[in-house]
C-alpha cells in the first residue's frame, strides 16, 4: 500500500487536493480536500437580506449567476414574491446561458486536454486528438474562445455583465428589453447554435437530443458528419480508455429541478436511485460536519438550522467541506442526475447499462448542451417588451426562505432565516459540496471519493491521469463547495 | 503547432513568462479575462510576447508537475517576468494562512505568493480581492484577507506599502470585481511593450487607463441625472444615484465607455454601480441597493463639487425638468420620445 497526495488539480475551477492509497497499481481510498476557506456564511450575518445579492454571486466566478438565482429565489420565497412572466423568462435565459457557457468550457479547457497528455503519445488516437485539445495550444482552445466571448453577448444584452451581475432580483430582472435587444439575443444564439451544430456535434441539436439509446448513439457516431465534430472524437475514446467503466459512485442521483416555468420544470426535479425514480423532500437533507474543519456539532443539521465555526485544529477533519446527504445516503448530482431525472431517453438507457461514470458524464454535459439551446430560443421568444420585467418585493423583518435551483455542476441550495430585518443564518449547499464531500459521521465516503476507488495507476505515474479524468468529470467547483 | 515558444516572433526578443495563482477569491477574473475579444486572451499572449509558465484554468501541468514549474523559478532556471494573483492573501486564522494551505504541498499559501513576489519582475494583482481585499475580507473579515499590497485602502496587505518588484515598479492593482479583461490585456501589452510609466498607475497603484474614468462618464442615464430625475425602482430608465445606491459619479472606471460583454454595464443594465473598483467595495454601511441620505440629501455625492453648489444646482434642474425626461425616469421604457427633429429642408 503506498499513499501520495495529488495536487493542486487545474482545470478544476478553485482548489482541490486528493490522498489516494494505492495497492496493486489501483486506487483502494480516496480522501477529498477543499484546502481554500473563505467564510461566506460568516459574511452574511447581520447583512441587509438584499445584500445576498451582492455577495452570494462572489462565491463563485463561473457558477456566479446560479449563486444570484438561489438567492433571488430564496428571497423571493422569504417575501411571499412572484416576479412577472417576462422577469422569470429572462431569468431562465440569463441562468441558462451561463449553464451552456460552463459545460461548453468545461468540455474544450478543462476536461479534453487531458487527453493530450504525453502519457497517451504512443495510442493510435493520438494525434489527432493532441492537435485539436492540447492546453493552450490545441486548435480548439483557439477556436472557442472568441465563440464562447461572443455568445457572453447575451449577458452584456440582458444582465449588464459577466460574472457578477445585480440583474436578476427577487421581483424579476432589472432590465426591461426591448424588441431590438431581443432581436439580438435570438442572434447571437442563432450564431453560436451554428458552431455547435458544425463542430461540436456535426449535426442538428435537434437530432442529437432525438438520440433515444446508447445504440443509436453508437450508430450515429459512426456517421460521416456527427464523426467529424467534437463530441464524436471524445465517442470513439469511451472504448479504448474504458470511460464507461471509470468513476462509478453510488449511482444514487439528484436534481432539484432546473429552469422553474409554467408551475414546473423544464427539467423534472426528483431521485434516481436503486434503478428507479423516486421522490424528492428537501426535508431530507442535511449536513455533516464529521470530517470537516469545523466546531464540534450535536449531529447532522438540516441547512435552515445549519451552524458553520471553522476550527483548523478539528478533530478527524481533512477538508474545509461539510458532507450532505439525502436521507442520510451520499447522492450524486449535475448534468447527468439532472437528464437521468428528466427521463432523457438516451442518458436513461448509458445509465441503465452503466452507471454515473465518466464517459456517461461528459455525453449528459452535451446533450444538455443540445437540449438547452432550443428551449433558451423559445424563452426569448416568449419575452414580450413592454410588459413588466420586475415587481419591488417587500422589507423582510421576520422570515425564512429557501432557493433550490439547478446551476451547471448541479443542485444547489441556500436557506436563509431573516431576523429583526438582518440576516440571522444564511446557509448554502452547492453542487460540489455534494459530489466532493468527505466522510461522514458513519464513515461512508462522498461521491468523487467512491468514484476514485478502484480507478488504475500506471507504472510511474506521480498524478494517475485516470484520477484526473475522474475528478474532472464531475466539473468540480471548489470555490462554491467550501464557499 | 507550438504558439508559445521561447521567441514571440522569428527575431522579436524573447518571451516574458507569466505565472498565475489563485488564492482566496472566486475565479471569476479569469472567467471574465477569457471572455476578451480582439484578440482573444491566447492571441493577447502571443501578441504580448508572453509565456504562459501555468495559469490554473489553462495549463495542462497538475500536480507534481506544477511544482516542477515553480522550483524551476525558485532556483532560476527560468525567469518570472510577471506574476499575476487574483484573489485576496489570507492570513487566518491567526496569522498561520491555514485558511488556504497550498494543495499538493500543505504550506500556507501567502507564503509561496510572498515568495515568488520576490522573484518577480512584475507583480500584477488582479481583481478587487487581490488588491485590497474584496468580498472575501467582507463582514468581520474572519479569515483575516488582505490585498497584495494594500489591506483596505491602507498601504499594507502582504508586501507593504514599500514593496518594489524586480522592474522597480509596485504591484499593479488591476481592481474590480471582476476585473474587465481589457484592463488586464492592455496593461499586460503596455507591460511588454515597455511603455507603461510610473505616472500610469494612480495613486492607488491602479492603471489609469481605465481609473482616469467615473463610471458615470459615458452612462446613458446622464440626462436624467442632469436634471435628478430618479428611478424609483429597478428597472426603471431614470438615473439610480438619488434612491437606488448608485455610486458611478465617485467609482473610478470606464465601465460605461469600455463596454463589458459585447455592450453591457451595471447601469445600463438597470442596477446600480456599487464601487466595485474602491477599496471597502465589500463593506458599505448601507445596503446597497439604497442610497443612504441626511435630511433628504445623499451623502455621497461627487467628490469634487462642492455640496452646496451640488444641491443648489439639483434644485435648479429639477424644477427644469422636461416633461419627457420626468415620465420615462419611472418608466421601464421611453414612453415620451424626443420631440421629432424639425428639419430645415423640410418646411
Amino acid at each position: 500500500m503506498s499513499r501520495r497526495i495529488v495536487g493542486p488539480f487545474n482545470r478544476v475551477e478553485g482548489d482541490l487536493e486528493v490522498k489516494l492509497e494505492i495497492e496493486d497499481g489501483t486506487v483502494q481510498g480516496a480522501w477529498v480536500n477543499s484546502p481554500l476557506y473563505r467564510g461566506f456564511e460568516q459574511i452574511l450575518n447581520g447583512k441587509d437580506p438584499r445584500d445576498a445579492l451582492v455577495y452570494t454571486p462572489r462565491i463563485c466566478g463561473i457558477c456566479s449567476v446560479a449563486q444570484s438565482m438561489a438567492a433571488a429565489t430564496a428571497l423571493a420565497d422569504a417575501e411571499g414574491l412572484v416576479a412577472p412572466e417576462n422577469g422569470r423568462l429572462m431569468q431562465n435565459v440569463i441562468l441558462g446561458v451561463e449553464n451552456v457557457a460552463d459545460h461548453f468550457t468545461h468540455f474544450y479547457l478543462f476536461f479534453m486536454p487531458d487527453f493530450a497528455r504525453p502519457v497517451y503519445a504512443g495510442e493510435p488516437w493520438y494525434p489527432e486528438i493532441a492537435v485539436r485539445f492540447k492546453a493552450v495550444e490545441g486548435a480548439a482552445s483557439r477556436e472557442i474562445l472568441p465563440v464562447r466571448s461572443a455568445f457572453m453577448h447575451i449577458m452584456g444584452t440582458l444582465a449588464g455583465h459577466w460574472p457578477h451581475t445585480l440583474g436578476l432580483q427577487p421581483g424579476g430582472t432589472t432590465h426591461a428589453i426591448d424588441h431590438g435587444a431581443q432581436a439580438r439575443v435570438l442572434a447571437t444564439l442563432a450564431t453560436f447554435r451554428r458552431f455547435l451544430e458544425t463542430r461540436t456535434f456535426g449535426d442538428e441539436l435537434e437530432a442529437v437530443t432525438a438520440l433515444g439509446s446508447a445504440a443509436e448513439l453508437g450508430d450515429w457516431a459512426g456517421q460521416l458528419g456527427p464523426a467529424a465534430s467534437d463530441l464524436g472524437m471524445f465517442l470513439r475514446l469511451i472504448e479504448p480508455l474504458q470511460l464507461d467503466r471509470l468513476g462509478r459512485a453510488s449511482d444514487r442521483f439528484l436534481s432539484y429541478g432546473a429552469y422553474a416555468h409554467d408551475a414546473t420544470h423544464l427539467f423534472k426535479r426528483g431521485v434516481h436511485a436503486d434503478g428507479k425514480a423516486q421522490a424528492f423532500d428537501q426535508g431530507q437533507i442535511t449536513e455533516d460536519l464529521a470530517s470537516g474543519w469545523f466546531a464540534p456539532s450535536d449531529g447532522p443539521r438540516h441547512p435552515s438550522r445549519g451552524v458553520t465555526i471553522p476550527d483548523a485544529d478539528a478533530k478527524g477533519g481533512y477538508t474545509w467541506c461539510k458532507a450532505p446527504r439525502l436521507a442520510g445516503k451520499v447522492v450524486e448530482v449535475g448534468a447527468l442526475a439532472r437528464q437521468l431525472v428528466d427521463g432523457h431517453p438516451l442518458i436513461c438507457d448509458l445509465v441503465k447499462a452503466s452507471g454515473g461514470n465518466v464517459a456517461n458524464r461528459v455525453i449528459a454535459r452535451l446533450i444538455e448542451i443540445a437540449r438547452l439551446i432550443p428551449a433558451l430560443e423559445d424563452w426569448t421568444r416568449r419575452i414580450t417588451p413592454h410588459e413588466p420585467f420586475y415587481v419591488d418585493g417587500w422589507t423582510l423583518t421576520d422570515a425564512e426562505g429557501m432557493g433550490l435551483i439547478e446551476a451547471a455542476r448541479g443542485s444547489l441550495g441556500h436557506w436563509l432565516t431573516v431576523t429583526n430585518g438582518s440576516i440571522a443564518s444564511y446557509q448554502i449547499v452547492a453542487p460540489t459540496t455534494w459530489n466532493f464531500s468527505p466522510r461522514d459521521t458513519a464513515g461512508t465516503p462522498g461521491a468523487c471519493e467512491q468514484a476514485l476507488v478502484g480507478a488504475p495507476v500506471r507504472k510511474g505515474e506521480a498524478d494517475p491521469v485516470a484520477v484526473q479524468h475522474i475528478v474532472r468529470s464531475f466539473d468540480p467547483c471548489m470555490v462554491c463547495t467550501v464557499h | 503547432m507550438k504558439t508559445n515558444g521561447s521567441k514571440s516572433n522569428g527575431s522579436g526578443p524573447p518571451a516574458r513568462t507569466l505565472l498565475w495563482l489563485q488564492s482566496g477569491g472566486c475565479g471569476g477574473c479569469t472567467l471574465s479575462l477569457i471572455c476578451a475579444e480582439q484578440p482573444d486572451f491566447l492571441t493577447a499572449l502571443d501578441v504580448a510576447g508572453i509565456r504562459l509558465l501555468w495559469h490554473p484554468s489553462l495549463s495542462e501541468a497538475t500536480g507534481a508537475e506544477f511544482s516542477a514549474v515553480i522550483d524551476e523559478v525558485r532556483s532560476g532556471t527560468v525567469p518570472l517576468d510577471i506574476l499575476c494573483l487574483e484573489g485576496s492573501v489570507i492570513h487566518g486564522p491567526n496569522g498561520s494562512g491555514r485558511f488556504h494551505l497550498q494543495a499538493g504541498t500543505g504550506e500556507p499559501m501567502k507564503d509561496l505568493i510572498a515568495e515568488l513576489c520576490e522573484l518577480a519582475g512584475d507583480v500584477m494583482a488582479i481583481g478587487i480581492c487581490a488588491s485590497f481585499g474584496g468580498v472575501t475580507a467582507a463582514g468581520a473579515n474572519h479569515v483575516e484577507a488582505s490585498g497584495l499590497a494594500y489591506d483596505g485602502s491602507e498601504p499594507g496587505g502582504l508586501v507593504g506599502d514599500a514593496f518594489r518588484a524586480g522592474s522597480g515598479r509596485p504591484v499593479i492593482n488591476i481592481s474590480g470585481c471582476p476585473v474587465h479583461p481589457d484592463w488586464v490585456v492592455e496593461t499586460l501589452l503596455q507591460l511588454t511593450l515597455g511603455t507603461l510609466a510610473q505616472d500610469d498607475l494612480d495613486a492607488l497603484g491602479r492603471p489609469r487607463l481605465y481609473s482616469d474614468h467615473l463610471v458615470h462618464h459615458g452612462c446613458p442615464r446622464n440626462e436624467y441625472y442632469e436634471y435628478k430625475a430618479s428611478a424609483e425602482k429597478l428597472s426603471n430608465l431614470g438615473c439610480l444615484m438619488e434612491h437606488l445606491g448608485c455610486m458611478a459619479t465617485q467609482v473610478h472606471a470606464d465601465c460605461n465607455i469600455r463596454l463589458w460583454n459585447g455592450g453591457g454595464s451595471c447601469t445600463r443594465a438597470g442596477y446600480p454601480c456599487i464601487s466595485c473598483t474602491e477599496p471597502g467595495f465589500e463593506r458599505q454601511t448601507h445596503p446597497y441597493l439604497e442610497t443612504p441620505k441626511l435630511a433628504g440629501i445623499p451623502i455621497g455625492l461627487p467628490t469634487d463639487m462642492p455640496k452646496a453648489w451640488f444641491v443648489a444646482l439639483a434644485a435648479l434642474s429639477k424644477a427644469a425638468t422636461p416633461p419627457r425626461v420626468k415620465s420615462n425616469a419611472v418608466a421601464d421604457y421611453i414612453i415620451t420620445p424626443p420631440s421629432a427633429l424639425k428639419g430645415k429642408a423640410r418646411k
